[in-house]
């Protein structure tokens, strides 16, 4: 089975349905999948419950399938920056499951390593612990979380060779590796594609099990949110 | 004179203690980071992935990769780790970071913490702080004493959505300093020319006095 595929529309082809589950690394717009939630939207896939730490902005990210309506409902812990997202969550078009975003890591690595439920201090006592089952230990409280699967992961990397080793670079790792291992498919994209030998297998974050394609991104754009800099003299 | 953010931030600064690993959360508290006392080597953590926060980049410097949990850009260290969402609330939920400095919209004198969600009208998420408040050893809120209508926002009980309970260990507001244990709640420190009274008169809260 070859895994890499010439680009994002073909590594898609085959594995999208209606009403399915997706998850999207990423951390805000840092590693994100730009190619693949492109061509996501392409593919007009509808009612989609869309795992992701963020609901990305308004014309970038996973936004661009709010914008179409493609997504019924979002896992995530912080959509701040994403009006659209406000709006049709007050307007009630648009289900929302707030995760804390440590219990949500949690939830997708969980998930990957085939854990169906953990206990945590995280929540207790707020309106996310409602209706989940609580237990003690040693004195304290903690409340019962699931594992999260998905039908399908899309996670961007920084480098990644023909079967599927991934690489990540800085901050943009964040949710990518967890997310990889909880897709029962695995779509990754990377920046540089490269032959097989060439990564250091010391150096490799994800192994190439959890990915079942793999492209190399073109045109990505790479935005920033929050463009904070210092000047010389500072 | 009531304190300004800075004096805030400043004062918040006083908490932190040599080899002390530290998650500062978006707003009031990022600027603690400018106050760090000299002698004192603290490793700021960013909830995103990133141990060993640098300051700002310059313009020529700035990556993509690299940003905060307020999605601003930032700089790495010679002693920067990085690593993933799991492992980095691994290390904030199994205790491993000293003091979590956050912004709050209400606490509560038993030290109940509500900074996450107004229902009906903003809908943000909790990103982190659940987590953070669960599992950092000592949580230091920074916040204005009072909300912009100049209703209390240190009250007996709070009324939005909690994020936590039982979780704060101290309030710095611009009238002072609050510690919050077991016994309630007791005002440690004023702002200069602010009063005992003037700070009863702007807060809800049952507190002791110990100046």
């Amino acid at each position: 089975m070859k895994k890499p595929y010439p680009d994002a529309v073909s590594a898609l082809d085959g594995v999208l349905f209606d009403g399915m589950t997706i998850m999207a690394g990423g951390f805000g717009l840092c590693g994100i999948p730009e190619n693949l939630i492109t061509a996501l939207r392409g593919s007009g896939t509808q009612n989609i419950t869309a795992i992701s730490n963020n609901a990305g902005v308004d014309d970038f990210g996973l936004g661009l399938l709010l914008q179409t309506r493609q997504i019924k409902k979002m896992i995530s812990s912080y959509v701040g920056e994403n009006k659209e997202f406000e709006r049709q969550y007050l307007a009630q078009e648009l289900e929302l499951e707030f995760n804390p975003q440590g219990t949500m890591a949690e939830r997708i690595r969980a998930g990957g390593a085939g854990i169906p439920g953990f206990y945590t201090k995280t929540g207790v006592g707020t309106l996310i612990a409602e209706g989940k089952e609580h237990k003690d230990f040693d004195g304290d409280t903690y409340v019962l979380e699931t594992g999260l699967v998905a039908d399908v992961s899309l996670v961007k990397a920084w480098k990644g060779d023909r079967e599927g080793n991934l690489i990540y670079r800085k901050t943009a790792r964040n949710f990518n590796p967890m997310m990889a291992t909880a897709g029962k498919f695995t779509v990754a994209e990377v920046e540089e594609l490269v032959e097989v030998g060439e990564l250091d297998p010391d150096q490799i974050h994800t192994p190439g099990i959890f990915v079942q394609r793999i492209i190399q991104s073109k045109d990505l754009e790479k935005r920033i949110e929050q463009r904070t800099i210092r000047t010389r003299g500072e | 004179m009531a304190w300004t953010r800075e004096d805030m931030a400043r004062r918040a600064a006083l908490e932190l203690q040599d080899g002390f690993y530290v998650n500062l959360g978006i707003g009031i508290p990022t600027l603690v980071a400018n106050f760090i006392p000299d002698g004192i080597s603290v490793t700021l953590q960013s909830e995103n992935g990133m141990l060993g926060m640098g300051p700002f980049p310059y313009e020529e410097d700035i990556d993509p990769d690299l940003i905060n949990a307020g999605k601003q850009t930032i700089t790495e260290l010679d002693s920067t780790s990085y690593f993933s969402s799991a492992d980095s609330f691994g290390m904030i939920r199994g205790g491993h970071i000293a003091l979590s400095i956050l912004g709050a919209m209400q606490v509560a004198e038993n030290g109940d913490l509500a900074n996450w969600m107004i229902p009906g009208k903003m809908v943000k998420g909790m990103g982190g702080a659940m987590d953070l408040v669960a599992g950092v050893k000592k949580v230091v809120i920074i916040m204005d004493h009072n909300a912009r209508d100049g209703s209390a926002k240190f009250l007996k009980e709070c009324t939005l959505p909690l994020t936590g309970v039982r979780v704060v260990d101290m309030i710095i507001s611009d009238v002072g300093v609050f510690t919050i244990d077991d016994e309630g709640a007791t005002l440690v420190e004023l702002a200069p020319d602010v009063t005992v009274e003037e700070v009863q008169e702007r807060t809800e809260a049952n507190f002791k006095v110990a100046l």
